[in-house]
This record gives C-alpha cells, structure tokens and sequence, in this order.
C-alpha cells in the first residue's frame, strides 16, 4: 500500500509539477494541485503506462483526489 | 461555430465539396434539430454537427444526432467516449477536436474515427499550442487520420497542414465571411478589416481562454486581468456577448470569435469560390515545392 501510494505520488509529483508534501490523499486534483482537465488525462495515462493499466473513461471521470488514484490502483492491479 | 456555421452556410459548403458543419454551441436541441432538417431539404451532400460538450444539452443533442444519422459528429470542450457507441451504431463518424497530444492518444485508442488537431491561432476557446507544433506531435502520436485546425485559411495553409501529416483542414474564420454565412454584416466587415495583431486571447485567468476580435468588450477583460476580477466577473461580462455580435451586429460589446487568420480575410465572396481558391493554391503551392530543387 505504502509502496503504490508513494509510486503514485511521484508520478502526480512529476506530472503536475507540485511540492511532493502537498501531495497527500484528500488533496483534490483541480482544487488542490492546480491541475486542469488536460492535465488530469495526462495523469490518467501516465498511470495506466506505470501499472500496466487500462483505465476506461467512465472510471477515469470519478477520480477526483489523490487517494481515489492510489486506491483505483489497488484495486486494479 | 455557434450563431455562425447555421444550415445556409453548411449546407453551401458540403455543395461544394467540402464538410460544412452546424456549430451548436449552448444551442437547444431543439434549434439543433431544425437545422439538421433545413441542411437537409437544402443538400443531400454529407454534413456533420459540432457539439460543445460542456453544453448541458450535449446527451440530448448527441441522441437526436444519432437519431438523424448525421455523418459526421465532432466535439469539443471534452472526451466524446461514452457517446462512441450510439454515434456508430447509427453511422456517423466521430472525430473529437484536441489540443493536447494525450487527449489525443486516449481518443484514439477508444475508438475515435479521425482527430481535429486544433492549434491555438483557432477563433474562440483556444488550447495554448500552435498548429505548427500541435499536428506532427498528434500526427506520431496517434493511429487515425488528423485534421489540422487553426491559422488556415487559404492553399498555402492547407499545403502547410499537408506537409506536417495532416489529411485535411478545417476552416472556420474565413467561412464567417462567406455570402452564405448569416451573421451579422458588422462582424464580416470586422475580419476584412482586422490586422495582423487584432485577434487577441482573454480570459486566461478563468482557464478557459477565448481568442476573439480586439474591440470595447476585450478592453474590459484585460482590465479584469490586470486588476486579478474572479472569475464571476468574466462569466458575468461573457454571457450573452457571442449572439451580440454575431446576430445583433455589435462588434463593440460583443464578442467577435475569429482566428488570427482575420486579417488574411479580404472579401466576402461564395463559399464554393472559398473552397476553390483554396484547393487550387494549396495544388499548386505543392507543385511548386516537388518541382524545384529543395526536395530531390
């Protein structure tokens, strides 16, 4: 778990540019980090490239923060 | 384009060989439905439909669209993928317009038909590159024919968007000055008029960034970014500003949408003459590249 959610923060730390300490699991992607919608594909597609992922649009919609990615990696790993 | 690309104007451009298509905007579905009938009666030619994702009719226009098998099915302001499904099983084509290269990767992936790489010099919302380096990354990136968009608007720019990948162009700007289009006389006026520095981007705080005509109204925006307004203020000003100017004709208060091809616009004339003109030059540009002693 520790393992997924600190892989998961580099990307969201390198991805969008933000203080790694900013990045914790109730963070909200547009409100917290800055990011905007073109950003948030670009992370949903780095993710799916670091797990070996596929993640649908319909899922991809509902991740709204931090802890919603690392726990969609859980789950679908 | 909304209040412009209306069913005279589409249906014009699909007579002369090219794909004109009805710009719904925030339009209702039920405006929509009307001119999908009037392009129609008007041609049997192939036609598409933009649809503004963001709009809060685009479920409902997209079903009706679906229900009259329109062609073809662009959209914008969003991913179209959960509509991938309906829109084929009624035949039409979807092609998304994009301004990133990872949008556009994950829509071609989920099934899309071709892409609208849309660069920043485009009329309205903007993304923040440019054509030039927006279509060869999209074009690699991706495994369905692109489209190139933005700062087109004659043979030359076609040839160009050619030669960076692209299959095909689509032109906005200089089809609001077609004798076909409806608009308001003000707003052709404006483009043949404009320079080369009077197409300008507001709205940048808000993150939805609009490229329009220089005029009163974008003096107040600036005013609003040099002041740091929130982003009410810039909703408040914007709304209703497009059918100002588009249909009312006030091009001081109204927001004059138009690319910064503008001020490459220099008369009002037939939109099969446009389109002519276009292919003409655009062949012959090429010719001339192959022919002479740059490319062996």
């Amino acid at each position: 778990m520790a393992d997924i959610f600190d892989r998961v923060k580099d990307i969201i730390v390198e991805q969008l540019g933000v203080e790694p300490e900013d990045v914790k699991p109730e963070a909200s992607f547009v409100d917290d980090l800055g990011a905007d919608s073109l950003d948030i594909v670009e992370l949903v597609m780095a993710l799916e490239e670091a797990f070996d992922l596929q993640i649908p649009d319909e899922d991809a919609e509902k991740i709204h923060k931090v802890g919603e990615a690392v726990q969609y990696v859980l789950d679908h790993q | 384009m909304a209040w412009v690309a209306t069913a005279e104007l589409v249906a014009a451009v699909s007579e002369s060989g090219g794909l004109g298509i009805i710009g719904s905007g925030q339009a209702t579905p039920q405006w929509v439905r009307e001119q999908v009938h009037k392009v129609k009666e008007l041609t049997g030619k192939p036609f598409g439909v933009n649809v503004m994702l963001l709009s809060p009719y685009a479920e409902e226009i997209i079903n009706l669209l679906a229900e009259e098998r329109v062609a073809v099915v662009t959209t914008g302001a969003g991913n179209p993928g959960k509509y991938l499904n309906l829109l084929h099983s009624a035949g039409s084509k979807v092609i998304p317009v994009v301004s990133s290269v990872a949008l556009a990767k994950r829509l071609s992936r989920s099934g899309v038909d071709a892409l609208i790489a849309e660069g920043m010099e485009s009329g309205g919302h903007v993304g923040e590159i440019t054509t030039m380096v927006l279509v060869p990354q999209v074009v690699d990136a991706v495994g369905v024919p692109v489209i190139a968009a933005g700062g087109i608007c004659d043979g030359r720019g076609m040839a160009a968007a050619l030669m960076l990948g692209a299959e095909g162009v689509q032109m906005g700007t200089r089809f609001i000055c077609a004798a076909e289009c409806t608009v308001h006389e003000n707003v052709k006026d404006a483009i043949i008029k404009s320079k080369d520095r009077d197409s300008i981007v507001t709205g940048r705080p808000t993150g939805h960034p609009v490229r329009v005509l220089k005029n009163k109204l974008t003096k107040k925006f600036i005013e609003f970014e040099e002041t740091g307004a929130p982003a009410e203020e810039y909703e408040k000003l914007g709304v209703g500003r497009m059918k100002l100017a588009m249909v009312d004709g006030d091009t001081d208060m109204g927001s004059v949408m138009a690319g910064q091809v503008a001020a490459m616009v220099q008369k009002v004339e037939p939109a099969r003459d446009i389109i002519k003109s276009v292919i003409i030059e655009a062949e012959k540009t090429i010719r001339l590249i192959y022919s002479s002693k740059v490319v062996d």
